[in-house]
């Protein structure tokens, strides 16, 4: 009836699980208890959870992402905690089969369920507001996209209190993850996590690139898309291209441990090498996806708070392609210690350098941007600034590791973790972190608290370097990866100032909280309603903050770069039309959240062997989006005089802040 | 708003500085054994300072910049239009090109040099050992001398040592980070790997990738010594009273953790080949040939053939 599941599947005996478990039980209690007394349930489904608006599905995104952050740094302060008390002899308080969950949780956490919901979020918000669109192209599949996360992150949860989490590793490489040497239900989380909410990925690139080829304001070229508008269509470009390797490799997995099959294993035919570069294949333009979004927001960032117009945009535009393309050529750099040859490892490793040049280009037009300009040193250009440093740094560490005789001594060691954490902290995580403060405004129409936005930056960038050179120095002594105690002596001190460091960060993360917190209590003093609080380049900001749900009236026009700096030299920036149009917009749907539901239930009983059940559910989720397809749903016509009503409200803050002069507004609303 | 910020930024360079020169001597990496190991330190510390050239400035011009046109600073020049200038993009594409293709240059030579499947120049006749990664310690078999070891290999000093690798489990990481490169353990292949030491040492030899619950404790003691002390050590083995047949090997198969050294004055014949072949033996139409292997192994003609894929099957 109930496949493998079992009571046993719940680890009462693990006390710290148990505890973690009475605590997120608490938390959920009394977030239901006070959904329920303010009486939001009806606000919360009809305006958030069936939503196909991109601004807040843009929002749900990014606040998955921050709960996914905290849950993922609590796995990091454990290792850290784990590893600092677990020297010459000591086990520490983690037993192997603990620890071992903890580190391939971190790793997929961190990556699937923080970084790109995140940068997704981001993408959401943003993008289609840059390009001067009211939606993107397809609402409802963005509102299906989100909810395909949440099941992997419902998932990814459900693992901790019922069953097991996979212990090996995130890459999960085979014969380990097969059936003989992983015979739990921990790589099966693993695959069904990353598979829906994969499939949910796919759809997103899908959906944004037909968003930026159809949907562009009328005179928007695609090479006079804003860069971060193209940065993450180079990153949707390598989602369609390389999640469904992902797809296909946890697929092949599935058969091995399903059905029997002997695609990865030792015998009978199998090839674990066959799943390496299968996995690389995606694996290695996984991290640009990660990283190219984060550029453009850099991008933004430099370019608005210099005052200045970004320098060498089709340069940025062709350095972004050019690390996109390569990036799909360079996957073996990940285990030139497999016994490839000479000449195979050569012709990846300069692949891999080949990358270090557009990205070098990246990092000197954003300092040319800098050059002549009038920099504001706000929070949003610290991280930038941070980023700058930390990530030559980075970058520089990861050219030495692309050399193959070099990376024969540093591969999997923690020279390898502080490289890509480098990269990956420094890069994209201080990316999205500018880019959550920078477009914080537009999707509240209220700033954040630069002090504690500027401690939490000086928190994150001292805790990184304290607690990653030290894994730089450990690599060197020959430390390697995945082990959850160590003898040598030598090595304490290390470990013990990279735990002070992940302290530090989690000071950092603490500040960003308050940040939130004092926020939006003093909110009054921040509010920016108008829409344009750094006085910023493109279309995005031209419209008010919060967005009209129609995002704006009349689609605006763009002839240049920085259409919005332009209009607003010579005057015809907030220009009112002569008289407004019917705006068309899509109807919400609950299809995407049901199909979620649906979905979750359905990789839950393929993880436990409920046959019935993923039967039933896999029937229900088709035949509900059958009937979701086949209903007869135009949308809806925005009447006139709403329209008018929300932007005459616009156009008195515009007034009211003397951002346009009054008796301009006394004619355009005589032509209206 | 905020000028007072930059000296604290600044005060990380010392910190970064500080942890590049704590004990330098100690870094195994840095402080190699071997000769390999020799040559893949200074590949490490040239391919650093060449990508430093670079670093160092864009380093210094980030700070710099951000600071001669911060917001408050209005004597700088301001010019918001200004966004190209062919002379500067050309710099900025040609300098990174410059540096990678000097770097491409000593990946290019080095790559093909310090390639793990290629044999030594040395004058010394080598030493074989065969190596099995096990659920979870690792057993060396000596084919010259008869003899097998478990987490403990010991080898003249000066002496070329040719190692043949394989799996009877998981995928694992043979590493002896004091003298030189990794290579990758897995069943139904055989990998390789050419390593010398330079002196007398004992060494940490490790598993470097993660291969389950006992991972942490798969460690072994690679020791070099004099050749006396060698024949003496081989001796000593030859005499143990342990041997490696048929059940004793099945019995050190199954998984066990933090496993004690041992030595056996015998093993079962060809137990190495049988290893690597109980895998590929299954696979239809590739029916065992152990006799035609072992020719191709000992004269070590199959070292060219490797170049195409990864590891030989």
């Amino acid at each position: 009836m109930f496949g493998k599941l079992s009571w046993d599947a719940v680890p009462f005996h693990e006390p710290i699980v148990m505890v973690t478990i009475a605590m997120i039980a608490l938390g959920g209690l009394a977030l239901f208890a006070g959904i329920t007394y303010f009486k939001k349930w009806t606000y919360l489904w009809t305006e958030w959870l069936t939503s196909v608006d991109h601004k807040k599905i843009g929002v749900m995104y990014v606040i998955v992402a921050m709960v996914m952050l905290l849950r993922g740094f609590a796995d990091a302060i454990m290792m850290r905690t784990q590893l600092a008390m677990a020297t010459e002899g000591s086990p520490g308080y983690l037993p192997p089969e603990h620890y071992d969950q903890i580190f391939t949780a971190h790793g997929v956490i961190m990556i699937i369920f923080m970084a790109m919901p995140f940068f997704t979020g981001l993408m959401n918000l943003a993008l289609p507001l840059q390009i001067g669109a009211r939606d993107v192209a397809y609402p409802f599949l963005n509102s299906l996209s989100f909810w395909l996360l949440v099941s992997g992150v419902v998932l990814i949860n459900l693992s901790l209190g019922v069953g097991e989490f996979a212990k090996t590793g995130w890459v999960a490489y085979p014969p380990l993850s097969g059936l003989q040497y992983s015979p739990g239900v921990g790589v099966d989380y693993y695959i069904w996590a990353l598979q829906l909410s994969g499939l949910g990925t796919t759809l997103t690139g899908v959906n944004f690139l037909a968003t930026v080829l159809k949907m562009r304001a009328p005179g928007m070229k695609l090479m006079d898309m804003p860069i971060f508008t193209w940065t993450c269509t180079w990153a949707n470009v390598l989602i369609v291209a390389s999640f469904p390797i992902l797809a296909a490799t946890m697929a092949l997995l599935s058969l091995d441990r399903y059905l029997d099959f002997h695609i990865f294993t030792n015998e009978l035919g199998g090839n674990p090498m066959m799943y390496v570069n299968l996995f690389w294949a995606w694996g290695h333009p996984e991290v640009y996806i990660l990283i190219l979004p984060a550029f453009g927001i850099f991008s933004e960032v430099i370019s608005t708070f210099s005052g200045k117009r970004l320098f060498g945009h089709h340069s940025m535009i062709y350095a972004s392609g050019a690390i996109s393309v390569l990036g799909f050529m360079v996957w073996l750099h990940h285990f030139f210690t497999m016994g490839s040859g000479a000449s195979v490892n050569a012709f990846f490793g300069l692949a891999t350098m080949l990358i270090s040049i557009p990205t070098g280009v990246k990092l000197f037009n954003w300092l040319f941007t800098i050059y002549h300009g009038r920099l504001r040193i706000t929070s949003q250009v610290l991280w930038t600034l941070g980023f700058m440093v930390t990530f030559a740094i980075g970058g520089m560490t990861g050219v030495l590791l692309a050399i193959p005789g070099a990376d024969f001594v540093l591969h999997n060691s923690l020279f390898v973790i502080a490289h890509f954490h480098n990269v990956i902290i420094g890069g994209a995580v201080f990316g999205y972190i500018a880019g959550f403060s920078f477009y914080f405004p537009k999707a509240f129409g209220f700033k954040l608290h630069e002090g504690w936005g500027k401690a939490a930056f000086w928190f994150w960038i001292s805790g990184f370097f304290v607690a990653f050179m030290p894994l730089y120095a450990l690599g060197f002594m020959g430390m390697t990866r995945r082990l959850n105690a160590t003898t040598n002596p030598e090595w304490v001190p290390y470990l013990y100032v990279a735990m002070f460091g992940a302290v530090m960060i989690a000071v950092g993360i603490a500040c960003q909280l308050i940040q939130l917190y004092v926020s939006v209590r003093d909110r009054k003093q921040n509010m920016c309603e108008s829409g344009d609080p750094w006085n910023a380049h493109t279309l995005e900001w031209s419209t008010s903050s919060p967005p009209p749900f129609y995002n704006f009236a009349v689609l605006p026009k763009a002839n240049s770069i920085d259409p919005f700096t332009e209009a607003k030299e010579d005057g015809t920036a907030y220009q009112k039309p002569a008289h407004y149009e019917p705006i068309h917009m899509p109807n919400n749907t609950a299809t995407g959240v049901v199909m979620g539901a649906l979905l979750t239930v359905f990789g839950f009983a393929m993880i436990w062997h409920i046959w019935w059940l993923a039967i039933v559910s896999l029937v229900g989720t088709i035949g509900y989006f059958v009937v979701h397809a086949a209903r007869d749903d135009q949308g809806y016509m925005v009447p006139v005089d709403v329209i008018e009503r929300i932007e005459a409200e616009q156009h008195a803050r515009l007034v009211a802040e003397k951002k346009i002069p009054a008796n301009r507004v006394e004619t355009s609303l005589e032509q209206a | 708003m905020s000028k007072n910020r930059y000296p604290r930024l600044l005060g990380f360079l010392p910190l970064l500085g500080m942890f590049l020169m704590l004990g330098g001597c100690k870094w195994t990496l840095l402080d190699p054994k071997g000769q390999v190991g020799l040559d893949q330190r200074n590949l490490i510390i040239t391919a650093t300072l060449l990508m430093l050239l670079v670093v160092v400035p864009v380093i210094i011009m980030t700070f710099a910049f951000a600071w001669k046109y911060r917001a408050s600073n209005t004597k700088a020049t301001y010019a918001p239009k200004w966004s190209h200038s062919t002379k500067i993009e050309i710099a900025v594409w040609l300098v990174p090109v410059l540096i990678i293709i000097a770097l491409g240059y000593i990946t290019y030579k080095s790559t093909h040099e310090l390639d793990p499947y290629r044999p030594l120049d040395s004058d010394v006749k080598p030493i074989n050992i065969e190596v099995v990664a096990l659920d979870w310690k690792w057993l060396f078999i000596y084919p010259d001398l008869g003899i097998a070891t478990v987490n403990e290999i010991q080898f003249p000093e000066n002496t070329p040592l040719n190692f043949r690798i394989t799996s009877d489990a998981v995928m694992n990481s043979f590493f002896i980070p004091a003298l030189g490169g990794q290579i990758y353990a897995m069943a139904g292949m055989q990998t390789r790997l050419h390593l010398i030491a330079n002196e007398k040492a004992e060494m940490e030899g490790i598993s470097a990738n993660y291969s389950g619950a006992g991972f942490t404790g798969m460690k072994f003691k690679a020791i070099s010594t004099s050749q006396e002390d060698f024949n003496a050590w081989v001796a000593e083995v030859k005499a143990a009273p342990k041997q490696l047949d048929q059940a004793e090997y099945e019995a050190l198969a199954k998984p066990s953790q933090n496993n004690p050294v041992a030595l056996y004055s015998t093993y079962e014949p060809d137990l190495f080949q049988k290893i690597v072949d109980k895998y590929e033996g299954m696979k239809p139409g590739k029916p065992v040939k152990h006799e035609k292997k072992e020719v191709a192994a000992v004269e070590g003609s199959d070292t060219g053939s490797h170049s195409t894929a990864g590891a030989e099957e």
